[in-house]
C-alpha cells in the first residue's frame, strides 16, 4: 500500500514536469519562430525595393543589362527561396549584386546626385541593418531554446517528445572571410 | 542578477513602493490628526487619496514625467536618422517601437519611460543629438531600450512620482521650519500654527532621508551597470557607449527641467556643477561614478 502511494507520487511528480516543460519549450520555440518571421519581413522588404531600385538605375544606365539580370535574378531567387539555409545563401547572393549596382552608379554622376537614387541607396542600407539585427535577434533567441532542449534533465524529456535543436541563421562561409581592403 | 531576475524583482518593488506610499501617507496624516485632535475622518480621506494616487502613477507616471520635463513627440519625418536607429535596435531586442519623445534643451542626456514594453517612450534632448556619432548614439538608445526590455521604466516612473511628490513636501517643510516660522515673527504668530508647522516639520524631516533611501534601494545603482552591460549585449560595441558616456559626463550644461524627483531616469546625472549643492543631494546620487562605468566598458 504503501509502496503504491510513492509510486504514485513519483509518477505524479514526472507528469507535472514534463507538463511544465512541455509547455515552456513551446513558448521557446513559438519565440524562434516569431523572430524567424522578422527577418522574412525584413527581406521582404529588401525584395520590394529591389524593382524600384532597377527601375531608377535603368533610366540613366541603359547599357548595363546583364547587371539588372543578375540583381533580377538573385531577387527571384530569394523570393523562392524555402529553408533557413537556402534563404540566407540567396540573401548573400543578392547583398552581392547589390554592391555591384551601387559600385556601378560610381560612373554615373547624374544617377548619383539623382534625389529618387539617393532616397534608394538609404532605403537599402538600412534595410541591410535591419536584417542584420533581425539575424541577431533570431539567434539569441534560437541559443536560449537550444540551451533549453540540451540542459540536464530537460535533455531526457526533449528526446523523448521529439523536440528538434533550430538552426543559427548563420554567417556563410564567404562573410566569414576577413575583409579585404585594397587601395 | 540577470534580466529575468530583474524584470520579476522590478515589478514586485513596484507594488512594494505603491503601498508603502500609502501607508507612509497615512501614518503621517494619523499622527497629524492625532496631534490635532481631529477625527480619524481624514486618515480615511488620506487612504484613499493616497491610494488613487498610488494607483494613478502607475497608468499615468509616463505622462506626468514627459510633461514635468517638458518632452515633445517627434514624428518619423522630424528625424528619420533617430527613428532608424531606434527602429533597428528594437528589431535586435525584439522589442516594439516605442514612442519618441524630444526635449528642447542643450544638455546632452537622455532617458526611457512608461510601464512595459507596450507603453514605452524613449526621449533624448536636442542637446545630444549634434554632441554623439551613430555608433554612440546607438550606445545611448541601447542602454535606455534595456531599461525597458527590464521593466526598469515602470519602477522609476512610479518611483520618479510617489517618492518624488514626498520628498518635495519635506523639502517645502523643512525649509520652512528653518527659515520661516520658527526663527522669525516669534510672537506675531500663534502658538497652535507654530506647533503644527513644526510637528510636520520634524515629521518630515524624518520622512525625507527614509523616502530617499527608498529610492536609492529602488533605483540601485546596479541598474545602470545591468544596463550599460545589456546594451552593449545588443550594440556589440562597448566602446561607443565609453565615449558616449564619456562626452556626456564632459558636457557642462545642467538639464534646466530635471528635479530631484526624475534625476534617476537619466543615463547620466542631470545635474552638473553647483546644482548639486542641493539638499540633500548626496542622498540622491542615484548613478554610479561615469569612471567607474567607462571602466568596465573598456574592460568587457
Amino acid at each position: 500500500m504503501n509502496s503504491t502511494l510513492t509510486l504514485v507520487a513519483v509518477i505524479l511528480i514526472i507528469v507535472a514536469f514534463a507538463w511544465y516543460l512541455y509547455n515552456s519549450i513551446i513558448v521557446a520555440k513559438m519565440r524562434v519562430s516569431e523572430a524567424l518571421s522578422q527577418i522574412d519581413v525584413q527581406l521582404k522588404r529588401r525584395t520590394d525595393l529591389i524593382p524600384n531600385l532597377v527601375e531608377t538605375v535603368k533610366g540613366y544606365a541603359k547599357h548595363e543589362k546583364e547587371l539588372f539580370e543578375k540583381v533580377t535574378e538573385a531577387r527571384a531567387s530569394l523570393v523562392s527561396a524555402k529553408g533557413l539555409s537556402e534563404k540566407a545563401q540567396a540573401n548573400n547572393e543578392l547583398s552581392k549584386t547589390l554592391k555591384s549596382i551601387f559600385a556601378v552608379a560610381e560612373a554615373y554622376p547624374d544617377l548619383k546626385a539623382s534625389q529618387n537614387f539617393m532616397e534608394l541607396q538609404e532605403e537599402v542600407s538600412d534595410t541591410e541593418n535591419k536584417i542584420a539585427y533581425a539575424r541577431q535577434f533570431y539567434n539569441s533567441v534560437v541559443l536560449s531554446y537550444n540551451a533549453k532542449l540540451q540542459v540536464f534533465p530537460n535533455v531526457l524529456f526533449a528526446k523523448v517528445l521529439n523536440f528538434k535543436p533550430a538552426d543559427f541563421f548563420g554567417a556563410t562561409a564567404e562573410e566569414k572571410k576577413p575583409v579585404k581592403v585594397s587601395f | 542578477m540577470n534580466i529575468y531576475s530583474a524584470i520579476s524583482a522590478n515589478k514586485h518593488k513596484t507594488w512594494l513602493i505603491m503601498l508603502l506610499f500609502v501607508l507612509i501617507i497615512t501614518t503621517v496624516v494619523y499622527v497629524f490628526c492625532q496631534a490635532l485632535g481631529y477625527g480619524l475622518g481624514f486618515v480615511g480621506i488620506a487612504l484613499i487619496l493616497a491610494g488613487a494616487m498610488s494607483i494613478g502613477s502607475y497608468y499615468y507616471s509616463d505622462k506626468i514625467v514627459l510633461a514635468t520635463s517638458g518632452a515633445k513627440p517627434i514624428q518619423k519625418s522630424d528625424n528619420p536618422e533617430l527613428f532608424r536607429i531606434i527602429e533597428n535596435l528594437c528589431i535586435g531586442d525584439g522589442l516594439p517601437m516605442p514612442k519618441i519623445y524630444i526635449i528642447n534643451d542643450p544638455s546632452p542626456n537622455a532617458f526611457a519611460t512608461g510601464r512595459d514594453p507596450q507603453h514605452a517612450i524613449v526621449c533624448v534632448t536636442t542637446g545630444i543629438l549634434p554632441l554623439l556619432n551613430k555608433s554612440e548614439l546607438e550606445g545611448v538608445i541601447a542602454h535606455e531600450l534595456s531599461h525597458v526590455k527590464n521593466f526598469d521604466i515602470r519602477l522609476m516612473g512610479i518611483v520618479a512620482v510617489l517618492v518624488g511628490f514626498i520628498v518635495i513636501l519635506a523639502n517645502l517643510f523643512t525649509r520652512q521650519l528653518w527659515w520661516g516660522g520658527f526663527g522669525r515673527d516669534r510672537e506675531d504668530r500663534g502658538g497652535n500654527a507654530q506647533a503644527i508647522f513644526l510637528l510636520i516639520g520634524i515629521l518630515l524631516a524624518i520622512l525625507s532621508p527614509i523616502a530617499a533611501t527608498l529610492i536609492q534601494l529602488a533605483v540601485s545603482r546596479k541598474r545602470e551597470l545591468l544596463a550599460d552591460a545589456s546594451g552593449v549585449l545588443l550594440t556589440r560595441y562597448p566602446e561607443a557607449l565609453a565615449s558616449a558616456l564619456e562626452k556626456l559626463s564632459k558636457d557642462p550644461h545642467s538639464l534646466k527641467s530635471a528635479s530631484n524627483a526624475t534625476a534617476h531616469l537619466f543615463i547620466v546625472n542631470p545635474f552638473k556643477g553647483k546644482n548639486t549643492k542641493q539638499m540633500f543631494s548626496s542622498l540622491f546620487d542615484t548613478h554610479p561614478p561615469i569612471a567607474e562605468r567607462i571602466k568596465i566598458l573598456r574592460s568587457m
